[in-house]
């Protein structure tokens, strides 16, 4: 059944998605404002379940691409946002019928609702990750081959571009390019799909999830209950480590920031983070891998559950990592080529956060 | 000599100082109109100790009065919020966050204007000054008398804020009418809202904070006092006057940085844990080189978000109000606050309090010991053990690394913890412990900090960090610093994701002594 995405679901909404975000995805904060903002301009947003889009709808996603520094600085407005949609209806001759996020991780969950909002769309229920990674082809319709491009992107001074593209690794790299030179924060429309390619690649029920997921720390917290375990138990993942940031190392190396993070628990015990704007590897103390993208490894504050991000991790915060299943989709050996932590840097097999290794073999491409 | 002033709430407490030798120090009750209760302060420490006005070299005042002043919504001026940024940031105007009663207080109008840079210094748009000008008659129209400047990347670039703020005071000048205006460059970080709203928050307190300079200036006169005076700010540096009159919003957090940096200089300890228990909450933070930490990310301050500096404090609910659980024996978080001289037991009163364990302990000797006799001395030892328990764990979380470090203990309430605390070995009670935070506002030091993206090319990292720690330092001097005393008290280095170039946001904090005689 459809439902309503009203002024005040974006709080919880923002919060469940700066938790998927795994450290990364962007300040959810101004997100959340400007879905708060369309909806009061423009009335609440309607939420469609995969399961009841017509095989023939036409699906887009839309989202910001750039540093979320800049989107601190240089806030996006919702004429930005709809520009790049516009531009689409344009070139393919007839206008889409629903707005989807490419990701639900960070700041690009929020985008969507004030899109959806502003252009007075229904929004699709799902996502094109179930969580957040840094490029633009990393998402799941890229594994079903749908692609990117056509893909139009607009700055907020009314520059529009569409690129046509031979594959979607080309579009990232492209739009990355024109992205930088129109001020690092471009707002972006792409993978135009049917109805019948969107239930078959996205990901299913995420808005809900991360509704879900953000109502339940709040609801924790009122509750003097636990909200890392009710995070634990929504994500169905497991807590792998409690304890304390003592070590905290950053380095530009290729254009990103990457970095790790040493914690230290009780009885002396250690975890390392590795990250790359998201986290990417959690190892223990001996040097074992505990878990790895594409599985989620999710660092909250201790008793508040408030996700704290790669940028925010600080000396002497008191936190907990915890891990839990991405789509089964990503542990693929296409899935795991494009975001295992192979295309990362890291010379380690992929581990779900469980602790089991995968070899690609497993699962299926398809849903 | 010089005198240090804490102005807080409830106590004014004073101290007269030899360099760091307390030679008297008072506590007197908090007056309505603030300086009254200066005077009278002053007044007493005369009575301690003689001297003339002459004598005394520099007045610094720590105060929470801008504070209140803002969480109260009075004495509030009349203020517009103009941004320059268009064709960006549009959809999100400025205090698009506040709540509303806070912008009814301010009579705030907000303005969108073209302006602003990119991350890397190149414009948005051009400054359109006629579009200015009309903003300005618009504000001038509508009785705007302070006014807050912010643009996009300021930090990075500030000359349109400043060439703005020309033109806005070129057109209030047309017709005599007097405005004030506030920069947000010299306000705040990256993060635009946020740099904006501690802007908007300094204008609505400037005309608040002429009032109270002249005041106190003309309490320090009244006492034959000629030496300049300043306030402390939320890092634990001073200000002067003129400074105060510009920026009142740095004065925000300087209550719990006085106690700090009081809690430093009474027990030698430059880098420790500070535990200020006071009468409904003990607030403990972590001094580092002398200097508070600060809080990495946004502050809410009266239910807006900001990003100026302010010190990391962890409040738990225990004082010497407390009220304990004579069943449980948990201590707090509820308090009788003031009422502890009526309602404490060992007063005559009939709630059992922190207070009370703490005489009928032997730790402190106030009120009738006798009315505390009858307590089981195991339950005594059981609510101290879980005071005790509860300070080390939040000292415990407030330290940034497993190395032993030392807790210094001030505050009235701090009678309540132990010699030794769980984890942490011995206690340190300074002398003056009471007035320590109205040391901490005499100790004079000022500071000056840069906080910027620069884009460092790979052979020259070195070559530009020592570029942007020089900018600090002569932020320091000119803050008025002995140039041979500035130091580099914190350096952070962020490299920034998807930008290209190598940028990196940079925040280098330079302190020095003042230079007494200089002014």
């Amino acid at each position: 059944m459809s439902w309503s995405i009203g002024f005040d679901d974006i709080s919880d909404l923002a919060r469940g998605a700066a938790v998927l975000g795994t450290g990364g995805g962007g300040d959810p904060y101004i997100g959340a404002l400007l879905a708060r903002q369309a909806i009061t301009e423009h009335g609440p947003v309607t939420a469609v379940p995969l399961d009841e889009l017509d095989d023939d709808a036409l699906v887009i996603t839309v989202g910001m691409l750039g540093a979320p520094t800049v989107m601190v600085e240089k806030l996006p407005t919702l004429e930005s946002i709809i520009a790049p949609v516009r531009a689409m209806d344009a070139h393919l001759g007839r206008p889409a019928t629903h707005v989807a996020c490419a990701e639900i991780g960070g700041v690009n969950s929020t985008i969507p609702i004030a899109a959806a909002a502003a252009l007075g769309l229904p929004l699709l229920d799902a996502d094109g990750m179930g969580r957040a990674f840094p490029e633009l082809q990393m998402v799941l319709p890229t594994l079903s081959g749908i692609s990117a491009s056509p893909l139009a992107f607009a700055d907020e001074k009314g520059n529009v571009g569409v690129v046509q593209t031979i594959d979607n690794s080309w579009t990232e790299r492209i739009v990355r390019v024109s992205a930088v030179e129109m001020g690092c924060s471009v707002m972006i429309c792409g993978f135009a799909m049917s109805g019948a390619q969107a239930r078959e690649s996205l990901v299913r029920d995420s808005l809900q999830r991360s509704l879900h997921l953000g109502a339940g720390i709040a609801q924790a917290r009122l509750d003097k209950t636990d909200p890392v375990t009710r995070a634990v138990d929504i994500l169905a993942g497991r807590e792998l480590f409690a304890g304390k940031v003592v070590d905290v190392e950053r380095a530009t190396t290729t254009g990103f920031a990457r970095g790790t993070a040493t914690l230290t628990g009780a009885d002396g015990a250690r975890l390392t983070l590795r990250f790359q704007n998201e986290h990417l590897i959690a190892s223990s103390g001996g040097d074992e891998v505990l878990a790895t993208t594409p599985d989620l490894i999710i660092v909250l504050e201790h008793d508040t559950g408030e996700p704290v991000t790669t940028e925010g991790l600080r000396y002497g915060q008191r936190v907990r990592v915890i891990a839990a299943p991405s789509d089964p989709r990503w542990h693929s050996a296409a899935g795991l080529a494009m975001v295992g932590p192979g295309y990362f840097g890291y010379d380690v097999p992929a581990r779900r956060f469980d602790g089991q290794i995968f070899d690609g073999q497993i699962s299926e491409v398809s849903a | 000599m010089h005198i240090g002033i804490d102005v807080g709430g409830t106590n004014t407490d004073a101290v007269l100082m030899d360099g760091a030798t307390t030679l008297a120090g008072v506590k007197h009750s908090t007056t309505p109109d603030v300086t009254t209760g200066i005077v009278q302060a002053i007044e007493a420490l005369r009575e301690q100790h003689q001297f003339t006005g002459p004598e005394i070299q520099a007045v610094m005042i720590g105060t929470t009065h801008f504070i209140n002043a803002l969480v109260e919504a009075k004495r509030l001026a009349p203020t517009a919020a103009l941004r320059l940024g268009l064709p960006a940031t549009r959809s999100l105007p400025p205090m698009v966050d506040w709540p509303a009663e806070l912008v009814d207080a301010l009579s705030a109008r907000t303005y969108l204007a073209h302006g602003g840079y990119e991350f890397d210094g190149r414009p948005i748009s051009p400054l359109d000054p006629e579009e200015l000008r009309a903003h300005a008659r618009d504000m001038r129209g509508h009785g705007i008398r302070s006014v807050a400047i912010s643009s996009v990347f300021s930090p990075v670039n500030h000359d349109l804020e400043v060439q703005a703020a020309q033109i806005v005071r070129d057109v209030f000048a047309e017709d005599g009418t007097p405005v004030a205006i506030s920069l947000s460059h010299e306000i705040g970080r990256i993060g635009l809202l946020e740099r904006e709203n501690a802007t908007v928050i300094n204008a609505a307190l400037r005309e608040l904070a002429g009032e109270i300079v002249d005041g106190l200036t003309a309490a320090a006169r009244a006492q034959g006092i000629t030496a300049p005076i300043y306030l402390s700010q939320n890092d634990g540096t001073l200000m002067d006057e003129d400074f105060v009159r510009s920026y009142p919003v740095a004065t925000f957090a300087s209550g719990p940085t006085n106690s700090m940096r009081g809690a430093a200089v009474t027990s030698g300890l430059t880098t420790c844990a500070v535990v200020d228990v006071g009468g409904t909450t003990a607030d403990v933070g972590l001094l580092v080189g002398g200097f508070p930490r600060e809080t990495a990310g946004e502050v809410k301050v009266a239910g807006i978000r900001t990003n100026f500096r302010m010190p990391d404090v962890l409040s738990i609910g225990i004082g010497g109000g407390s009220l304990v659980d004579p069943e449980t024996a948990e201590v707090g978080p509820g308090s009788v606050g003031y009422r502890l001289t009526t309602e404490a037991l060992v007063f005559g009163g009939s709630t059992l309090t922190a207070t009370d364990i703490a005489v009928a302990a032997g730790r402190a000797d106030i009120g009738d010991r006798s009315k505390v006799a009858h307590l089981d001395p195991a339950f005594v030892d059981r609510v101290l053990a879980r005071i005790a328990e509860r300070v080390a764990e939040a000292v415990d979380r407030m330290r940034t690394s497993p190395d032993p470090i030392p807790v210094v203990a001030v505050g009235g309430g701090s009678i309540l913890l132990p010699d030794e605390l769980p984890l942490f070995g011995t206690v340190h009670r300074p002398e003056n412990y009471s007035v320590a935070n109205a040391i901490g506002a005499s100790i004079a030091q000022v500071g000056g900090e840069i906080d910027k993206v620069v884009a460092v090319e790979p052979s020259r990292r070195e070559e530009t960090i020592a570029t942007v720690k020089q900018e600090a330092v002569e932020k320091a001097i000119a803050a008025g610093a002995r140039p041979d005393s500035v130091a580099i008290v914190d350096f952070d280095e962020v490299p920034i994701p998807y930008l290209p170039g190598n940028a990196t946001r940079m925040r280098v904090k330079a302190v020095g002594d003042l230079q007494m005689d200089a002014r």
